[in-house]
């Protein structure tokens, strides 16, 4: 054996490697499964039993200990290498999450077991025992604060969960196909050669998944995306991803962000509460048209006195993303699972021309900007119309309605588009800061008040009786244009035209 | 590819495109038919018999009307709405509705041909007294011009064109034009609007909707003497894209190309739906069964006057009216009647009205009708667009390198922007000069071919969506307008009644359009009615 000092190196890296796939395991098991605590404990307590598990499989092997070494080492480094993207892929695409997710780690954890007590028999010639014992696992114990030091502050922040992955994988590999030399004696010339071949063979993997990472549709979005993905699924609508960043979770609709969790109670109170504040009365039936995140029926379902809530949404795979990622479901406290809402997945436009009901008394509507002609429509005179079957004269709606700060024009047009169809209007604004300022129209199909508070007796976080009335005043940057707006309609879809322009300013 | 499907494709489709096809392994085939139209049936008459009806199997109408498309149901609607009652409505085919047929699937209905009409200027009050009866219309506008209702009014997007592996907004291709295309094309624009403008001393416009109402100065009359493409180059427009769309607006209205349609009926198709200079062209009314909304609309207000399957062979002018004789199942039946209204194509009538030919006052196969094919394509799921930004579905969708005229998507006018849905596909026989012959020597499997084989320039993804395709062939759809025709003084003999016999047909306008067969239609029941009040 050459060198045995360098063989230190190795495991020292070894050890650092092995900490690492342990601490990515959980970490994207509590992005996804949410419930850090459990997730941590469980992924460490799996990992090093099936170290255990490893060591006590060692005594089995007694030949060709070096080559079943850097055999081993080098199946840590795919498996452990590619761990996080299969990992997050599993997740996307099959149900048993929990099973692809243990199985990995206990995997892992075995070889990484086997690893430590092989190098030591290796070593065993060359020191002393209680030489060994010290040097090795000071050496691993060295190697994991290594880890968990550089895992939080450099890698994660850095590379990503994908590419801290696949960049110590190639490390692992890398120390595999070292050792082949350090280890040069102890191993036949033929299987040698063998060896390296395979180190290469690995190395060459893990870096196509480096390089390609941009190209997978579910990596590229780790680039299009500042922060982890932890949830991307193409439904039959639309591409539906959910990032897990520092300060909360975010959800992405085709690339536009729809809510992050740190201010979103901002954006969805500001569309719920002034609704039931201009109704007079207690709402007991409310509409919600769009908001398939479950986050506005949470802002609904506070009030004691609803008895009945009818959600349309175009998505099923949005509708059950709470399901999907627990961690969204307890955002919108699990408001599918209440007796009072039923969930009906179509095309709100089609819903309303096809299906009858009572009028309710509030209705929210919370549909992605409109960007596109099938968006349009849901912000036509003819929606706003077919909504009115669906009203009483006291009926109060609250639309949101972009920014009318990035899409004036847009957002003054959806105003003078409702005042066409009949309704009366008071437009409003707040700001969310993830989004920027954001508007929202309040209607009626007769005159009314503006509101001047929010309902009582409503837990909120942040409107408040002082400020309510402000939300409905208007800076001069986002005032009603002193020009003509077109009236968005079906055969002329104005909007779309508006706010194609307008965001197109914001592209690179 | 075998030879058979290589000159299939090069027939319907051009030499590249079966070039390309021939790369591609042959596919799994939808399910389908040909559908409706019984050629065999209306070619019998051909022959040219004599017939005897059973004395027993005579009875007495009013009024007879022949043919239930557009025309002879409108003649039957003024009817009743006069308070003629006695009279019946005789149509050839198992359905009413003619070229305005359509049949209503599972998700939304779709058309077999006609599917939308221009909201009629406000002179037109026959036709807005239909539209209101229909609840098609939301009043007038300042100007006491009809307003049609948001949702019928054609939805945005209207229409997009496939170029080079690309859709665009609109009909004309802008994207990638010349300076000298766009000064060509604003010239073709500033000439369209002198006739849009223009009146003749007695206030008449040069084009407008019914023909009949068009100015006769011999200004415009003498454009019906030259092809649009011959108008086109007089007038220094030689654009290619700009031929293309003038093409494909003759291709459309009239299955004709642009060197084979009259400048006149050209220059009708740009100018007769425009108000006035500057103004956007009248809105379109569509529904996703198209003009088939009328059809069933008049056979709720006289569907019990209808009787379908009825071939007549004979039509005997006598005395004191019209002996008319039917075939069905075998059985022939007499009907005599004071006044017909002969609502069929007019090349037909030397066929059936004994002893038109001895003493015809108009030589009705001077009545040209062109050849298409329409294709219902029932999918499962919209094309997937090749690219996140490309133009999405509109309602009308035109492959520019294409004979055909692409597709209409039955879903878009209510919305429904998801899921299933049904396109209709239109292909006018006019690149060839015997297209209807051409026509029927194709089945459904070759002809299905063609129209996957098209449609797959675009759409890759066509053959796994496409789950049935019916097809119909029309082998007489429409008039033809083409040079010498509508100013020949032709359709001005034919208007004239032949004895009791009243021609009642869009054939008559020179041109084939919903509002020309209404008119016509119209026209002729008033012409019986006056008759009556005497």
């Amino acid at each position: 054996m050459r060198r045995p000092s360098l063989l230190f190196l190795n495991v020292i890296i070894i050890a650092t490697c092995g900490l690492i796939y342990e601490l990515l395991a959980a970490t994207v098991s509590s992005y996804v499964l949410g419930d850090s605590v459990t997730q941590f404990s469980l992924i460490i307590g799996v990992y090093l039993s099936a170290m255990g598990v490893g060591s006590y499989l060692s005594r089995f092997i007694d030949k060709d200990i070096a080559e079943r070494f850097i055999e081993i080492e080098l199946a840590v480094a795919i498996i452990g290498g590619l761990s996080a993207p299969l990992l997050f892929l599993s997740f996307a695409y099959l149900s048993y999450f929990g099973i692809v997710l243990y199985t990995l780690v206990f995997i892992v954890g075995t070889l990484v077991g086997l690893e430590i007590p092989l190098l030591m028999r290796i070593l065993k010639d060359k020191l002393d025992f209680k030489e060994l014992v010290s040097r090795v696992l000071a050496l691993d114990y060295a190697g994991a604060l290594v880890a968990s030091l550089l895992f939080p502050i450099f890698l994660v922040p850095r590379l990503g969960l994908n590419r801290t992955s696949l960049v110590f994988g190639i490390l692992n590999a890398g120390v595999g196909i070292w050792a082949t030399w350090l280890l040069e004696p102890m191993i036949p010339t033929r299987k040698l050669t063998l060896l390296r071949v395979k180190g290469f063979i690995v190395v060459v993997i893990l870096a196509i998944g480096l390089i390609k990472a941009d190209s997978l549709t579910t990596l590229a979005e780790d680039g299009l995306f500042v922060d982890n993905v932890i949830y991307a699924k193409s439904s039959e609508y639309q591409r539906i991803v959910v990032t897990k960043g520092k300060v909360g979770y975010s959800l992405f609709l085709n690339g536009n962000l729809q809510f992050n969790s740190f201010d979103e109670y901002r954006y969805h109170e500001a569309l719920v509460h002034p609704g039931f504040a201009a109704f007079n009365g207690d709402a007991k039936r409310v509409l919600i048209l769009g908001g398939g995140d479950g986050l506005a029926a949470r802002e609904v379902l506070k009030y004691k006195t609803v008895e009945q809530v009818q959600l349309v949404d175009l998505d099923p795979a949005m509708t059950q993303v709470a399901y999907s990622v627990p961690a969204l479901g307890e955002l919108n406290k699990h408001a599918f699972e209440d007796p009072r809402v039923q969930v009906t997945n179509t095309d709100a436009f089609v819903w309303l021309d096809n299906v009858s009901t009572e009028p309710f008394d509030v209705v929210i509507i919370d549909f992605p900007d409109p960007n596109n002609f099938a968006l349009g429509k849901l912000y036509t005179t003819r929606f706003y119309n077919l909504l009115k079957q669906k009203l009483k004269p006291d009926s109060a709606v609250v639309i949101q309605t972009t920014s009318p700060l990035i899409a004036r024009q847009s957002f003054w047009c959806v105003m003078k588009t409702l005042e066409a169809s009949g309704y009366t209007v008071k437009p409003f604004q707040t700001s969310v800061p993830s989004f920027g300022i954001w508007g929202y129209a309040l209607a009626k199909l007769q005159p009314f008040d503006t509101p001047t508070k929010p309902p009582e007796n409503v837990e909120l976080r942040f409107l408040n009786n002082e400020t309510f009335a402000s939300l409905f005043e208007f800076p001069s940057d986002t005032s009603k244009p002193d020009f003509d707006l077109e009236i968005n309609r079906l055969d002329n879809q104005a909007l779309v035209r508006y706010y194609e322009t307008e965001w197109r300013r914001f592209e690179q | 590819m075998n030879l058979s499907r290589r000159e299939l494709l090069t027939t319907f489709l051009g030499a590249p495109l079966a070039l390309a096809a021939c790369r591609e392994s042959p596919r799994r085939f939808p399910d389908g038919d040909i559908v409706g139209q019984s050629a065999e049936l209306g070619h019998i008459l051909r022959e040219n018999r004599t017939f005897q009806v059973p004395a027993d199997n005579w009875e007495t109408k009013r009024v007879a009307i022949i043919g239930g498309g557009i025309a002879g149901l409108s003649a039957a609607w003024q009817l009743r709405r006069d308070g003629v009652d006695d009279f019946v409505v005789l149509e050839l085919e198992k359905e009413a509705g003619g070229t305005s047929s359509s049949t209503q699937g599972p998700i939304v209905g779709y058309p077999w041909a006609a599917h939308y009409l221009p909201v009629p200027f406000k002179e037109n009050v026959d036709l807005i007294s239909l539209l209101n009866e229909m609840s098609l219309l939301d009043g007038v506008d300042v100007n006491g011009e009809p307003v049609g209702k948001e949702q019928f009014l054609c939805r945005e997007p209207e229409e997009r064109v496939f170029f080079k592996g690309r859709w665009y907004e609109g009909l004309y291709l802008h994207a990638g034009e010349s300076d000298e295309d766009k000064r060509q094309y604003a010239e073709f624009q500033r000439l369209v609007d002198i006739w849009v403008n223009w009146r003749d001393a007695a206030g008449k416009r040069a084009f407008v909707v019914p023909v009949e109402q068009c100015s006769t100065d011999v200004e415009f009359t003498q454009l019906d003497k030259i092809t649009f493409a011959d108008w086109l180059s007089q007038n220094g427009l030689t654009s290619e894209r700009l031929h293309w769309y003038c093409d494909y607006a003759c291709r459309d209205d009239y299955g004709l190309k642009v060197d084979q349609t009259s400048a006149w009926a050209g220059l009708f198709y740009f100018c007769s739906r425009v108000r006035k200079s500057g103004v956007e062209s009248q809105p379109f009314l569509t529904v996703p069964e198209g003009n088939g909304q009328f059809v069933n609309h008049f056979l709720t207000k006289v569907g019990d006057k209808v009787r379908r399957s009825q071939m007549v062979v004979s039509v005997v002018p006598t005395e004191n009216g019209v002996e008319v004789i039917t075939l069905r199942n075998g059985e022939l039946r007499g009907i005599r009647c004071k006044d017909l209204i002969y609502a069929a194509p007019i090349f037909t009538a030397p066929y059936i009205i004994r002893g038109f030919q001895n003493d015809a006052p108009f030589n009705a196969a001077a009545f040209q009708h062109n050849a298409w094919f329409v294709a219902n394509l029932q999918l499962k799921d919209r094309p997937k667009p090749r690219f996140a930004k490309d133009f999405p579905l509109a309602w009308d969708n035109v492959i520019y390198e294409s004979p055909s005229l692409g597709y209409v998507t039955a879903t878009h006018q209510k919305g429904i922007d998801y899921g299933p849905t049904v396109l209709t596909y239109y292909y006018p026989m006019c690149h060839d000069p015997v297209g209807r012959t051409t026509l029927f020597n194709y089945d459904w499997k070759q002809l299905t071919d063609v129209c996957l084989s098209d449609l797959s320039r675009a759409h890759t993804d066509i053959y796994e969506l496409t789950t049935r395709i019916d097809i119909m062939r029309w082998g007489h759809a429409m008039i033809s307008p083409r040079p010498n025709f509508i100013h020949s003084g032709i359709r001005e003999r034919a208007i004239k009644p032949y004895r009791n016999i009243h021609f009642a047909h869009t054939d008559l306008g020179g041109i084939a359009l919903f509002e020309e067969a209404f008119y016509h239609g119209l026209r002729a029941a008033d012409v019986i009615l006056v008759g009556d009040r005497g």
